[in-house]
């Protein structure tokens, strides 16, 4: 009972007169493992975009915005070393040698490309195709998951059914064929095609949020006040859904991460001259024995940035569900002594 | 139900359909199909291009050339099935058919062991939420999640298999190995069995000593040069299971349960030396009617022991009787390894990294089950890592909220064991949603397999269609869609049926 009697006494605290969007965002930064990753992937995302600048443009009209590194990820270099990677990161009292970053710290392949700078190019590849995959899908997805559970009936169907239909195709065979397609145009549009056909899960999830928020008071209330059926659903039903489309379109995101990587690994994704993650992983998986680094290092950027990407997602929806307590630390014991006192 | 089922089957046809439609087109337009002959240097170019469209029906857009494949699938109901012809001319139907085995056999064995272990997994550290065992679990979850498939594929190909092949060669585990794995179980078990401290102490210290002296006696008698189980400890594993599954099926105070789980094992122990007299007789047809009998015996021998209480003493001696029939299979699949392994055709090295079999490996069916145990186990992993992440998340989530149900309380409040509250009021009611995840995820891994079988170069759909699509293989990739297509709506409308049976709460009508 007194267990009980302290426990609302902590939540009771944590809200106090707090509006939705702070108590969110208070649980949040809460949530440790979440802002470490958030701080994390910008990092990694600062690291990519502006250490090998920024190309935009197709082959013709090319816009190049140059980056701190020295080379370019196209470029061809004499290869030093063997090609092993140049950093050292352990200090000189543990191997002797002391720590540096040499001329290509993540090492060359046979030819001669710079390992880093295609590293950072293959992860600002990967990212942009992941970003652009969560906006695409979360849009279509939210848009008819709205209109399928605001309007039901005959057009709710049309858009179930036209759902169900587009999930029976595994992502990565329809991805393959969409990348065999339209790969040749460039990340950015190869990600636009993927997105519009990963928004299927999101519009389920989005459709049952409306059919149990449509019936509620609120709901009247707006009707009753004269708002249009479009203003219902964008400014009162969406609102209070906001916390679903939100979680899912991280873990959407780290699924498209994923996804492209896979697609470039088998050859359906992005293609040369452009590289990403994937396609480095595949290029070199041949000569795992001999330079392993070619392999293990666009492997962790895939691994760090989709792990983070799924952290953020755990920490929002923690954040977002208020019937998910967190476990009680002797901290908010502590409080709760002082708050029921 | 009848209703229900006949108006999914038919929204179902529908939805398979329109699907086949749009990949059609898509795989179509996708790419030139003429392509390597239009870059080839042949005098004959002109005619084999013009053979090709004629094999193709390439000069009919594909749009309508989707119905004369149609009409092809569509023959299955005159009996005379035709998936047409793939870019070189051969019948799609045969190369599908052996693809096909080989590629659910993957995903069978991937998704079945994803579940079994994610369930378990998942409810353990349901059950010890917030402890250090459940944050590690998480964050092993979360890792594996964030794994892309080919990788993790090609690290088990280097690390794994030419590891293990190496100890293989000399097979004593060094002793500072022995500690660490020792030490390791030191840390697990007492996570996973939880407590007060004093208890986890002394869980820690016997998990310790029970593995560091296995794994000695292992070592010294030359366990991984000959394995084996054997009828001492045979018969010591089938106790275990039986007390095991008693307590988690009806609890040890059922005493018809254990006596019947005793007898099964019992039995088994009889059973065991004829069946391996019998052994070599065994083929996969006699290996299911054996698997099927074991459990037929199981469930007599508990309903003539139950008493006035039969269903639970059943069900409880059928699993005892299975496990006990999985360990005798184990043990004889185990003496087949030391022939296989000195087989010339595996020279020493048996874990392989590439294809599905050993090629004209010849054999009982015990030597070729170790074969195919081998060739599976590397992918099998590499797709497991990515269901199990799914399966634990999901099965926790879905117990924790379970927990906080009023009935949970009730069935507290009345004074029930823990163990009944949790394997039957919780953990009954946790499976429910678990089936629909299933049916989507199954889906997702043959996605999974396409990835993963290349990697581990296996002849199966996912090369096929891999193929098939960088030559613009329009018939061989609708082949392959057609399959995974039927296999994705049929577990579909599978998971519907039964979530309807098994949740009164939904009306199908």
């Amino acid at each position: 009972m007194i267990e009980e009697k302290s426990e609302n006494a902590i939540q009771q605290k944590e809200v106090e007169g707090l509006s939705q969007g702070r108590i969110v965002l208070k649980r949040f930064l809460n949530h440790k493992a979440a802002i470490a990753s958030m701080l994390i992937l910008l990092a990694i995302i600062l690291f990519a975009f502006t250490s090998v600048g920024i190309d935009i443009g197709s082959e013709s009209a090319k816009i190049k915005i140059p980056g701190w590194w020295k080379y370019d990820y196209a470029q061809i270099n004499d290869v030093e070393n063997k090609g092993n990677p140049t950093m050292d990161l352990l200090p000189s009292f543990i191997d002797g040698t002391g720590m540096a970053i040499g001329n290509h710290p993540f090492g060359q392949d046979e030819v001669g490309h710079d390992g880093f700078a295609r590293v950072m190019r293959g992860a600002q590849q990967s990212i942009m195709v992941m970003f652009v995959i969560g906006l695409v899908a979360t849009a279509i997805g939210v848009f008819i998951g709205a209109v399928a559970g605001f309007y039901r009936k005959w057009i709710d169907s049309i858009l179930m059914r036209f759902t169900d239909l587009i999930i029976t195709i595994p992502v990565v065979i329809v991805g393959a064929v969409i990348g065999r397609a339209v790969g040749n145009l460039g990340a950015f549009l190869l990600a636009v095609f993927l997105g519009f056909f990963s928004w299927t899960g999101l519009a389920r999830l989005v459709r049952g949020e409306f059919l149990s928020l449509r019936e509620r008071e609120f709901v009247d209330a707006a009707r009753m006040a004269g708002a249009s059926n479009l203003r219902i659903i964008f400014r009162h039903i969406l609102p209070n859904a906001i916390g679903v489309v939100i979680v899912n379109t991280t873990l959407l995101m780290s699924a498209a991460i994923l996804l492209e990587t896979g697609l470039s690994f088998i050859g359906f994704g992005v293609r040369l001259p452009d590289v990403s993650l994937g396609y480095l992983i595949n290029e070199n998986q041949t000569a795992f024995s001999t330079r392993p680094w070619l392999f293990w290092y666009p492997g962790l950027f895939i691994v760090s940035i989709a792990l983070c990407v799924n952290f953020i997602g755990d920490g929002l929806r923690d954040a977002f569900d208020p019937k998910q307590r967190r476990a009680i630390t002797s901290k908010d014991k502590r409080v709760a002594k002082v708050v029921s006192k | 139900m009848l209703k229900f089922i006949t108006r999914r089957l038919l929204v179902s046809v529908v939805v398979l359909f329109a699907a086949t439609y749009l990949m059609y087109v898509l795989t179509a337009y996708s790419g030139d199909p003429l392509e390597d002959l239009r870059t080839s240097t042949a005098r004959n170019k002109e005619q084999l291009i013009q053979r090709r469209i004629d094999l193709l029906n390439l000069n009919v857009p594909p749009y309508l050339r989707f119905f004369i494949w149609l009409g092809g699938v569509l023959g299955v109901f005159v009996g005379k099935f035709d998936l047409g012809k793939n870019i070189s001319g051969q019948l799609v139907s045969n190369e599908l058919g052996s693809a096909m085995v080989t590629t659910m056999q993957l995903v069978l064995v991937a998704t079945v062991a994803a579940i079994l272990l994610g369930v378990i997994v998942g409810i353990s550290t349901a059950l010890r939420q917030y402890s250090a065992f459940d944050y590690s679990i998480t964050f092993t979850s979360f890792l594996f999640f964030s794994l892309p498939v080919f990788w993790v594929a090609v690290l088990l190909k280097q690390y794994m298999a030419i590891g293990f092949n190496d100890f293989l060669e000399d097979p004593q585990i060094p002793i500072v190995l022995i500690f660490v794995f020792a030490a390791i179980s030191a840390v697990v078990w007492p996570g996973i069995i939880g407590g007060r401290m004093k208890i986890k102490v002394r869980i820690g210290a016997i998990a310790f000593s029970i593995t560091a002296g296995l794994l000695f006696i292992l070592n010294l008698t030359g366990w991984f040069e000959k394995p084996g189980i054997g009828p001492v400890s045979g018969l010591l594993m089938g106790v275990a299971i039986a007390f095991a599954v008693t307590a988690l099926s009806t609890g040890l105070a059922n005493k018809k349960a254990r006596n019947a789980s005793l007898v099964v094992v019992a039995i088994g122990m009889l059973a065991w030396l004829p069946f391996n007299l019998f052994s070599l007789y065994v083929s996969p047809l006699i290996f299911l009617i054996l698997a099927v009998a074991t459990v037929i015996v199981g469930y007599l021998v508990g309903h003539l022991m139950g008493g006035q209480d039969k269903a639970p003493v059943a069900r409880t001696a059928a699993i005892t009787a299975l496990l006990m029939g999985a360990v005798i299979a184990l043990d004889r699949f185990m003496q087949a390894w030391k022939p296989y392994f000195e087989s010339s055709y595996i020279s020493g090295r048996p874990f392989a990294t590439v294809g599905a079999q050993t090629p004209n490996l010849q054999g009982s069916f015990w030597v070729l089950g170790v074969d195919k145990f081998t060739h599976l186990l590397l992918p099998t992993l590499a797709l497991l890592l990515i269901g199990f992440a799914g399966y634990t998340r999901y099965s926790r989530a879905s117990l924790l909220e379970i927990m906080n149900q009023d009935y949970i309380r009730t069935a507290r409040a009345k004074g029930l064991p823990e163990r009944t509250v949790v394997m039957r009021h919780a953990f009954r009611n946790t499976m429910i949603p678990l089936t629909t995840l299933v049916a989507f995820d199954f889906a997702g891994v043959i996605g999974g397999a396409v990835i993963t079988e290349r990697v581990f170069s296996w002849s199966g759909m996912g090369s096929l269609f891999i193929e098939g699509l960088r030559r613009v293989d329009v018939n061989t990739v609708m082949g392959f869609f057609l399959i995974t297509g039927t296999v994705a709506v049929l577990f579909n409308l599978l998971a519907d049926i039964v979530y309807s049976l098994l949740d009164p709460r939904i009306r199908v009508n």
